[in-house]
């Protein structure tokens, strides 16, 4: 056994490089194309860390990790300071609290789970928005970016198999 | 001294308990965050520095994110162009030979036009600059829907500036930083533009919903509206000019009446942003808070209007009395005096500064 299994993990590699990631992710995606009068897609890559985040194990940087993820999303976007953050904390304190019934579940279930907590993180970012702005937001809109999320799963279920076990102290 | 060697050292706290904690502290962060933002009220002042800072980081990594894809766009094009060239050549002669026609009408259109105005002594509104930017970022979610555009302050943009495309309104700056300006779309769920049903002239407003097609909503009048209108700015409240495109009038799925903005029909790439300030941002506001009127130096009113004789020795009773319906009903304030000049002659009692404020009355009354 290599003495690197039982250090602890190091925050920059399970952190620090899928939350770089995600930033490029979202600004190739915010790029203005349109293919035969059709604009890409926006989904929410902070979804996948939010998942995947809770799924390796507790933290205590992965909350602020995540609230500066929320914060770029707002300010690059251009929506309400604090939205994304507060939805992708909601969405991970969800997975904290159900973890235990989550984990060893197959992979469908997995995608499953994924796709009921990019619905939990929506409908939260749905009623903060009402909040915020007094008005409702277009709910084939909020579906459409729902739908284009649930399906980045196997990037969160790639995150989740490469760290979960890289931890002894969490095995 | 690390920390582990210290006294505190063997103490366990458990993870679980300080991840809960840490999340807690993070979510507090977040509710403040939005709570303090004030970006629906579309103000120079609710645009911070922070935001300012990440579009002008934001602009020319966008920049080059996209470059690729306009690469391909335009070589797609030279491509379709090279292999469609006699298609294209026989659909822009047939395009032309309607538009002839519509130049010689507009042309007469214009000449009449001008006569009108020359005849009514109109005064049209003054050419708006406009500057050109091309878009480097879109967001299109359902809480936002913004466009970073590569022009800012430096090309004399500002805050509330309308912006467009080829074909019809686009949205607002509501962001300017050196190098770049962030556009609030019409479809962006803060955003409210006054617009008017151009065959009808009835009034309503532009609410978007982050959806595609915003809606119309406080719409006036009887019958205004059919499907298919088309939908203009109406100029209120000084926001944008009037008469910009907006769109057509269809009605949606959940039976209100909704927009399919004519913006959408063309390329994204570029807009063009009208250097428009409203008449709000024009006016002297310290010329306006003067608190002493300019003096009255008009003709007597009394000597304009009531020319017909006057009783030769008014009373001073008769300042009192109330002028007859039959004559001619002078503005509040204004009492008759006889028509000669008479520098003795009583004063109204107590003359209404309202009266010097108004114009001079005209005889008929409204």
């Amino acid at each position: 056994m290599s003495m690197s299994g039982g250090r602890a993990l190091n925050p920059a590699r399970w952190l620090g490089v899928p939350m770089l990631l995600c930033i490029f992710a979202t600004m190739l995606f915010a790029a203005p194309i349109r293919i035969w009068g059709l604009q890409l897609p926006e989904p929410v890559f902070a979804m996948v860390p939010a998942f995947a985040w809770a799924m390796i194990r507790p933290s205590i940087l992965a909350p602020f990790a995540l609230l500066i993820l929320g914060l770029f999303l707002d300010i690059f976007w251009g929506g309400p300071t604090g939205l994304w953050g507060l939805s992708l904390l909601v969405a991970y304190a969800m997975v904290l609290i159900l973890r235990n019934a989550m984990t060893g579940q197959s992979r469908p279930m997995m995608w499953a789970w994924f796709a009921g907590v990019t619905a939990v993180a929506m409908i939260a970012g749905f009623l903060f928005t009402m909040l915020d702005s007094l008005a409702m937001p277009s709910l084939l809109a909020v579906f459409w970016q729902f739908l284009v999320t649930a399906l980045l799963f196997p990037f969160a279920h790639r995150l989740v198999d490469r760290f979960e076990d890289a931890d002894v102290r969490f095995r | 001294m690390p920390f582990r060697e210290g006294p505190l050292g063997d103490l366990k706290v458990p993870l679980t308990w300080t991840a809960a904690v840490a999340l807690i502290v993070a979510a507090v962060i977040a509710v403040a965050f939005l709570l303090a933002d004030r970006r629906e009220t579309l103000q120079e002042q609710a645009y911070g520095v922070t935001r300012q800072t990440v579009d002008v980081v934001a602009k020319p990594v966008s920049g080059a994110i996209a470059a690729p894809g306009r690469w391909t766009g335009l070589g797609l094009d030279f491509v379709r162009s090279y292999f469609f060239t006699a298609s294209e050549n026989r659909r822009l002669k047939s395009e032309l030979a309607e538009m002839r026609q519509w130049r010689d009408r507009a042309l007469d259109l214009q000449d009449q036009n001008e006569r009108f105005k020359s005849l009514l002594g109109l005064r049209t509104d003054p050419p708006i600059p406009m500057a050109s930017a091309r878009v480097v970022a879109d967001s299109r979610g359902p809480f936002a829907n913004t466009r970073l555009a590569d022009a800012g302050s430096e090309r004399g943009i500002e805050v509330g500036n309308p912006v467009l495309n080829e074909r019809g309104l686009v949205g607002r700056v509501v962001g300017v930083s050196r190098g770049a300006s962030r556009v609030l779309l019409l479809t962006d769920i803060a955003s409210r533009t006054p617009v008017m049903i151009d065959r009808t002239n009835a009034r309503a407003i532009l609410t978007g919903d982050g959806g595609p097609n915003p809606k119309l909503e406080y719409l006036r009048g009887v019958d205004p509206i059919q499907q298919g209108d088309r939908v203009v700015t109406s100029g209120d409240g000084g926001v944008v000019p009037r008469g910009l495109p907006v769109g057509a009038a269809v009605k949606g799925l959940d039976g209100r009446w909704r927009v399919v903005l004519f913006a959408d029909q063309s390329s994204i790439d570029y807009i063009r942003i009208l250097l428009f300030k409203d008449f709000a941002q024009l006016a002297d506001e310290k010329q306006l808070e003067a608190k002493t009127l300019p003096p009255v130096t008009t003709e007597d009113p009394q000597t304009s209007i009531l020319s017909a004789p006057t009783p030769p020795a008014p009373k001073p009773a008769a300042t009192t009395t109330p002028p007859s319906a039959a004559t001619a009903t002078p503005p509040a304030g204004a009492q008759p005096k006889p028509a000669t000049p008479k520098p003795a002659a009583p004063k109204p009692a107590q003359p209404k500064p309202a009266t010097a404020a108004t114009p001079v009355p005209t005889g008929s009354p409204r």
